[in-house]
């Protein structure tokens, strides 16, 4: 979002370390939730084999076997259909529902079948959550919500309100400390809503659908805001949502669930090339893929290349073997220079020059190799060259050719091994340009 | 036809638990006999000591606060009705009557109301022994409460607490409820105890239900002061009752109107502590969209 302020890396991370300790945030094996009063029996028996329809005279197999780690700093998504329990597997997760069976570890603290004081300990120091009609309270004002989670962890009221009026501030709505929750939208009362889980303090954030509510485009403003936060700031997220183009978005890795299984667990690419089974192969068909695939998902492995200092010879070269009339220059710590293309160069090596300086134009599309391909797709369209992918150091690590931007939309498999640079037709003959290079030939060379 | 032997001695009983009731409890009903009695001695000593505007006064500060100066003038003017027509002495004798029977049921309903709306078997339990008590003819209460406490002013307390506390158990309970079940789990999500979710969470939220209920109390307890009079706990409802009896066109009109003035306010000040709105906040700016930069002046409708 527009508001948030630069990362403050310096200031957040020593506070963040200090309790943290090593190993995964949260750790879940083999956990049943099952409702009705003969859960135990029900778990036994779909530990048997049964099916959660078999299973149903005695009770509502909610989660059935879920087991998976969330890593410390990650966003986890929860991507499922209503229904397929996802909403009953978070609330386990701090111990709103308790598990039927199995094995929850928060930090190493064991969730099932807890001490209520502990657990109370476990949720104040470790989970927050933000949900999905906002929850806020509504007889206190934005910043004694925001302040609420303190108050609870017995923060100090001058302490509590100088944290929560900062995260107020961090999230964008500065002036509004004191109203309402019912003067608010509901983008707003979200923020409020993040706000006071941020300023909790926790490590982890629990997020049930926590955008759902809101209009897409408040919705889109805050996974990118969320984003923003997570990465300032390495929390451990576990989203829930039902709205897979969302999960994609944020999600470092995502879990599948259907009908209380999950039935994958992978990173969003993953996901999309390689779905476990036709049911997430369905679940992903339509998903936004120019939204959630980057330039780095998609690129290959860029073929017309010269090295700057090879001199034009050896460009005209390489050009005519793979039969393109451009070509990409590299310096020769692989920086991405520029582009030339193949009637200038072979001016050049008439002319016998030995750089290929005189024939350097600059490269018409390039990207970052964490945009998101529907940002390549208009320079695709503009551009006769494949996109050349940067890497932060601005060398050159790929090429996305039209054919494969389109290939990866469809999501069928690119066949793009012959031509990776699409001009219009070869300008320059290979006839012309072995005369060239044999013209000017010197000892050292051999041309065919 | 005899029907003798199909009879159920419903009554016998009744009798037999009063009577056990007398021979083993009397020590705690002295007990809370004395307790009603100094209650009610010692609101009647504040409402009598002082002359009679002073209490007009207290009275008209109180309404302005819960609803502006509106009710404060009409209540100076009906407390004056009353003072002139020459009820006073006897509708501060049913103030105090219909306020310590009020503090008591709500001492004891809203307790209630709280572990009805915690515990499901506890609200099954006690929603038919509302019912009973609230439907049983309230003049029924006045036997045994003659038997057991002898007659004066703590029978009619007794029935009227009886009678009138139905409503604040049942508000009480559905008011808390009523409370958004996602802003009752963020309490615990951010790991409070339930304690202190129902002190800070459920019952200011349940608040306006509960108050609705505690005005409902205060105007059964109201209905119950010719009942409590025939028991000899004295006030308006006494003259009312000897009204009745003597066909006294007059004192009947007089005293009745006295009862009508003090339910009219004691209605409008607890309705307008219920729907008091919370203080404000300076200028209130209502968000218009979801941009922050943006502060509108139309109040938005979010889905
Ligand atoms: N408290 C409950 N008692 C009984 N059944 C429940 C309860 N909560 C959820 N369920 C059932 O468990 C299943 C999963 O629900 P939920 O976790 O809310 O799914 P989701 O969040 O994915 O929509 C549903 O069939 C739902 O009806
Ligand atoms: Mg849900």
């Amino acid at each position: 979002m527009s508001q948030t302020e630069p990362p403050e890396r310096a200031e957040a991370a020593p506070a963040e370390d200090r309790r943290r300790p090593d190993g995964p945030a949260i750790k879940v094996e083999n956990v049943y939730k099952v409702f009705g009063r003969r859960g135990k029996d029900a778990v036994r028996r779909l530990k048997d084999g049964d099916s959660r329809d078999q299973v149903s005279s005695l009770g509502v197999a909610a989660v059935i076997d879920a087991a998976f780690q969330v890593e410390q700093g990650e966003i986890f998504v929860v991507m499922g259909l209503s229904g397929s329990g996802k909403s009953t597997l978070i609330r386990m997760l701090n111990g709103l529902n308790d598990s039927t069976d199995g094995q929850v570890t928060v930090f190493g603290s064991n969730v099932v079948g807890q001490q209520k004081t502990e657990l109370r300990r476990i949720r104040r120091e470790h989970l927050s959550m933000v949900f999905q009609h906002f929850a806020l309270l509504p007889h206190r004002t934005v910043i004694d919500n925001v302040a609420y989670g303190l108050e609870i962890q017995g923060v100090s009221k001058t302490e509590r309100l100088e944290r929560a009026a900062h995260w107020i501030n961090k999230v964008g709505l500065g002036g509004w400390e004191n109203h309402f929750p019912d003067e608010l939208s509901g983008g707003m009362k979200q923020r409020v809503g993040l706000a006071r889980a941020f300023a909790a303090d926790t490590d982890i954030l629990l997020m049930d659908e926590a955008f759902s509510a809101l209009d897409p485009l408040i919705r889109r403003e805050m996974q990118e805001q969320l984003k923003d936060l997570q990465q300032e700031l390495g929390k451990t997220i576990v989203f829930i949502t039902h709205d897979l183009n969302e999960a994609m978005f944020l999600g470092d890795r995502i879990a599948v669930m259907r009908d209380g299984k999950i039935v994958q667990v992978g990173t969003p690419n993953d996901i999309l090339t390689d779905p476990a089974n036709d049911y997430v192969a369905q679940f992903v068909q339509d998903v936004d893929r120019a939204r959630v695939l980057s330039a780095a998902d998609v690129m290959e492995r860029p073929q017309a290349v010269v090295a700057a200092n090879a001199g034009p010879r050896a460009a005209l070269r390489t050009m005519r073997d793979l039969q393109t009339s451009a070509s990409f220059v590299t310096s020769r710590d692989r920086k991405l220079l520029g582009v030339v293309f193949a009637a200038d160069v072979l001016r050049l090596v008439r002319k016998g020059a030995d750089t290929l300086e005189g024939a350097l134009h600059p490269t018409p599309a390039f990207v970052a190799e964490d945009q998101l391909i529907v940002n390549v797709l208009e320079m695709a369209v503009d551009s006769p060259l494949p996109v050349a992918v940067v890497d932060a150091e601005e060398r050159l690590v790929g090429v996305v050719p039209r054919v494969t931007l389109l290939a990866a939309l469809a999501s069928t498999t690119p066949e793009t091994d012959q031509v990776d640079i699409i001009v219009p037709p070869d300008p320059v003959s290979t006839a012309d340009i072995n005369a060239a290079l044999e013209a000017t030939a010197d000892s050292g060379e051999v041309s065919r | 036809m005899d029907m003798d032997w199909m009879r159920l001695p419903i009554g016998e009983w009744a009798e037999v638990v009063v009577d056990w009731m007398t021979t083993y409890l009397d020590g705690l009903f002295s007990v809370l006999r004395s307790i009603f009695d100094g209650m009610n001695e010692g609101l009647v000593w504040v409402f009598m000591t002082p002359p009679f505007w002073v209490i007009i006064l207290a009275i008209a500060v109180i309404s302005f606060f819960a609803k502006g100066w509106k009710l404060a003038v009409g209540t100076i003017i009906g407390l004056l009705v009353i003072v002139s027509v020459d009820q006073w002495e006897n509708a501060m004798n049913s103030l105090s009557l219909v306020l310590v029977a009020t503090i008591i049921a709500l001492v004891i309903a809203i307790p209630l109301g709280i572990l009805a709306s915690k515990s499901d078997i506890a609200s099954r339990i006690i929603r038919p022994v509302l019912d009973f008590m609230q439907t049983m003819p309230a003049f029924v209460y006045l036997i045994p409460a003659i038997v057991i406490f002898r007659v004066g002013v703590v029978p009619g307390i007794v029935a009227t607490i009886i009678f009138a506390m139905a409503p604040a158990v049942r508000l009480t309970e559905l008011g808390i409820r009523g409370v958004d079940k996602e802003v009752v789990e963020a309490g615990y999500a951010f790991g409070s105890k339930s304690g202190r979710i129902l002190r800070q969470i459920q019952l200011p939220l349940a608040m306006p239900s509960i108050m609705a209920g505690i005005n409902q109390v205060i105007m059964l307890a109201l209905s119950m002061v010719v009942i409590a009079g025939m028991a000899g706990a004295g006030g308006l409802g006494q003259d009312v009752y000897s009204a009745v009896q003597r066909i006294d066109i007059k004192l009947g009109a007089e005293s009745g109107l006295a009862v009508v003035i003090i339910a009219m306010i004691l209605d409008r000040i607890t309705g307008g502590f219920g729907n008091r709105k919370r203080k404000a906040t300076g200028p209130r700016k209502v968000a218009a969209a979801d941009s922050t930069e943006t502060t509108a002046s139309v109040p938005a409708k979010t889905a």
